[in-house]
């Protein structure tokens, strides 16, 4: 599937509940125009993730996901030789030679693919995510590159492998970490920040479709007013739907002070953030 | 297209923004991909193909809008405006009635209140080109960036008055909690903000139709975050390099790990021979000693009166960051006496409160709250002189400003001496030193060195050269 300009990935994307701005669609449709992969910048749960596992939706892709963290190696992330598959094959084959055994255990029979190689060799086109790119150490990012300016990947005993369909790539990061020029070089930069109070309105509308108008306004614009506090960690989109939904549950139909206080802990997860919220939007302070 | 693009980069370059060849040529084949009659497509192309950091996102929206505005058309009303005397703004009490040369001000003052409370941008616009026409008085061909039209146009509108009257017509008949009522505020507060921008652009939009891209860019360009003047920072800038910090340590804290995985130690003989019995007493893989980190005890001491307090606080916010690569770190804070502030930044304590609990509890004023560097300092020698071991590194951070009182620089020689080092951070330039009150060259003289911090950047190559191994000495940073 093709997208023939920004508008009608947005409208895509919405229909799979996904909102994205301007920006947000304007990129995705970069990125399937000119096959360039995608660094999705900022805070936590602001829908960095989301917006691969929409698109992957939208497009028909199968979604291959590569979750990074420190000690993260290319073993785990682009390939690994079946090392007792290997062993097991020379030891039941005692009549050849040593060179014909050598060729063939480094055949693609024993060769076991990690996400990134799978991305690549997949025969249907795919999203491949490279998750919270931020926490592997910058030697480790430099696997990443052959893939990402031309996706394709060198085995030495195999030679290159060249990606059947281009795949679209999605990396994201919390920016705890300044990633490396090469690295930022071949990608599209993305920053995603907290929506607006209307756009977070019209998020909670889509993920949480019990949500009453007049609660869905007051909700995004409590979020707002207490992302404007001087906060250990802001409440992330995704807080505040999970707070929307406790909202339902507890069948409230107006948030005031004490419907605030009491539920303040969802939003918020940091003790002295929520006595701080406290103080300043309640009254009473929360327990 | 081709040349305003590539001047626009150019531009990019200019205000520090890294673009590289690569991504420019990125930048134009995405431009060619794209639908051009959509001004927010063109930008977010743009930016996602030239700017890779979030830190010069402002740099980017500033000459965006320089670059690719749309200029004005030209309206009956503006040979008027623009032949108006500068000073004519300057005599009105705003609300109401009508201004000077025929101009309703008490008209486009409720047309820009229904436009704002109706959230109607078409009229808003309509309204703000009027504002901006009648109200900032600009002048054809002075090279000014516009700050000053800005305030002067937002001035005769009355911001306080059109907040009290938004909130009023939001609120209806309404009546509205308090916690109802702060979140109203709030929204009017945004309302405001959008205004503000409108005009901002407006005004920059004029600028560029009346003296040409380059020229309004030029006196637009504004430093990095990393380069704004700690001194004469804003306080919207102060908030950005707030923000900066964190990712500043944490990239220093990378690079340091980086350099502590190097293997620099000596032979390891034993571990060597030890080794070579596995292949039959050749030594073939030679073992070595891992270098001990180097671990310095640091103390600080900071200048935390009045002009000097922004300063003092992003050191130590800095070096309280670095502090795991610190085998001690103490803290003192002065004005005219000193004070022990370690255990105001325990582990999990949040940062700004923490400053704010030194400036009210911490005992640092003695006689008039004045900068007083030789008490601070006779002070902090009699009281924990006694404990500065070989193995401490003293810094201090101040302008040495004294008031004219006798700087006492005899103390310095005395701290110098017990202390492996002795380290003053001045953040003014260089050229001011010494200058009025400042004793900078008494103190000096007994320093191992004394730099020039003025910027974010100065301060995290300071910092990093503060863990350089004990075989380079501080002086020759």
């Amino acid at each position: 599937m093709e997208f023939e300009g920004p508008m009608q990935v947005a409208d895509a994307l919405r229909s799979a509940d996904y909102l994205a701005d301007d920006r947000i669609s304007q990129v995705v449709f970069l990125a399937e125009r000119l096959s360039k992969p995608v660094l999705v910048e900022g805070p936590a749960g602001v829908g960095k993730t989301e917006l691969a596992k929409a698109v992957a939706t939208v497009t028909g892709r199968d979604l291959i996901r590569l979750q990074c963290y420190e000690g993260l190696d290319e073993a785990k992330a682009l390939y690994e030789w079946n090392y007792k598959k290997q062993l097991l094959r020379i030891q039941s084959d005692v009549d050849h030679d040593w060179d014909t055994i050598s060729h063939d255990i480094f055949s693609e029979e024993f060769l076991l693919t990690r996400p990134l190689l799978e991305a690549i060799r997949s025969t249907k086109p795919v999203v491949l995510l490279i998750d919270e790119v931020d926490r592997v150490e910058v030697e480790t990012e430099a696997l990443l590159l052959e893939i990402l300016s031309d996706f394709q990947v060198s085995i030495p005993e195999l030679g290159t492998m060249t990606a059947n369909t281009q795949p679209l790539v999605f990396l994201t990061s919390n920016n705890t970490r300044e990633l490396s020029e090469a690295l930022k070089r071949r990608c599209l930069f993305l920053h995603i920040d907290y929506p607006d109070a209307e756009r977070e309105q019209l998020i909670l509308n889509a993920r949480v479709p019990d949500l009453s108008e007049h609660l869905a306004v007051q909700v995004a614009k409590v979020a707002r007013s207490i992302r404007s506090l001087d906060l250990k960690k802001a409440p992330s989109v995704s807080e505040t739907i999970d707070w929307a939904r406790t909202l339902i549950a507890l069948s409230v139909e107006e948030v005031d002070e004490d419907v605030l206080g009491d539920t303040l802990h969802i939003l918020l997860k940091y003790q002295t953030d929520i006595e701080k919220a406290a103080k300043e939007l309640t009254s009473s302070p929360a327990g | 297209m081709l040349p305003v693009i590539t001047g626009f980069i150019d531009e990019l370059r200019e205000a520090g923004v890294p673009v590289s060849m690569v991504e420019a040529i990125d930048a134009m084949k995405a431009v060619e991909a794209i639908d051009l009659g959509r001004r927010t497509g063109l930008r977010e192309t743009l930016r996602s193909t030239l700017v890779k950091n979030m830190r010069h996102e402002r740099a980017f929206d500033t000459a965006f809008d320089i670059y690719f505005s749309t200029v004005p058309v030209p309206s009956a009303s503006d040979e008027t405006s623009g032949a108006q005397p500068p000073q004519s703004g300057d005599a009105n009490g705003a609300d109401g009635g009508a201004g000077e040369g025929g101009f309703d001000e008490g008209a486009l003052f409720n047309s820009l209140l229904e436009a704002l409370a109706g959230m109607d941008d078409e009229a808003l616009r309509r309204a703000v080109r009027e504002a901006v026409e009648n109200l900032a008085g600009m002048e054809p061909g002075r090279p000014v960036g516009g700050t000053y039209y800005l305030y002067r146009t937002l001035r005769r509108l009355d911001l306080g008055q059109l907040e009290v009257e938004l909130m009023e017509a939001l609120t209806g008949d309404d009546e509205l909690s308090e916690f109802e009522e702060r979140l109203l505020r709030e929204e009017v507060e945004a309302l405001i903000e959008r205004l503000r921008e409108e005009v901002q652009e407006e005004i920059r939009r004029r600028l560029v139709a009346d003296r040409g891209r380059q020229a309004v860019a030029k006196t637009l360009r504004k430093p990095l975050i990393e380069d704004v003047d700690l001194m004469h920072a804003t306080s919207n800038d102060l908030a950005e390099m707030e923000a900066a910090i964190g990712p500043l340590t944490r990239k220093l804290a990378a690079k340091l790990a980086r350099r502590r995985k190097r293997r620099t130690g000596r032979l390891d003989f034993r571990r060597t021979v030890r080794k070579s019995l596995a292949t039959g007493g050749v030594p073939a893989d030679p073992q070595f000693k891992h270098p001990r980190p180097h671990r310095p005890e640091v103390w600080l001491l900071c200048d935390i009166s009045g002009s000097m307090a922004t300063f003092s606080r992003f050191t130590l916010q800095f070096t309280h960051a670095m502090s795991t690569h610190f085998s001690r770190l103490r803290s003192f804070a002065f004005v005219d006496t000193i004070d022990e502030v370690t255990d105001f930044f325990g582990p999990g304590v949040d940062f700004g409160s923490a400053v704010t609990r030194i400036t009210t509890e911490a005992e640092v004023v003695w006689l008039d709250g004045h900068s007083d560097y030789g008490n601070a300092l006779e002070t902090f020698y009699t009281r924990y002189g006694s404990q500065l071991t070989p193995r401490t590194t003293v810094i201090i951070t101040g302008d040495a400003r004294n008031n004219y009182r006798p700087p006492r620089d005899t103390i310095l020689s005395d701290v110098a001496g017990a202390a492996r080092a002795l380290v003053w951070l001045n953040p003014e330039p260089t050229a001011y030193w010494d200058t009025g009150d400042s004793a900078m060259s008494h103190y000096a003289k007994h320093c191992t060195s004394v730099h020039e911090v003025r910027t974010l950047r100065q301060l995290e190559e300071f910092v990093e050269t503060l863990t350089l191994p004990t075989g380079r000495t501080l002086q020759n940073v």
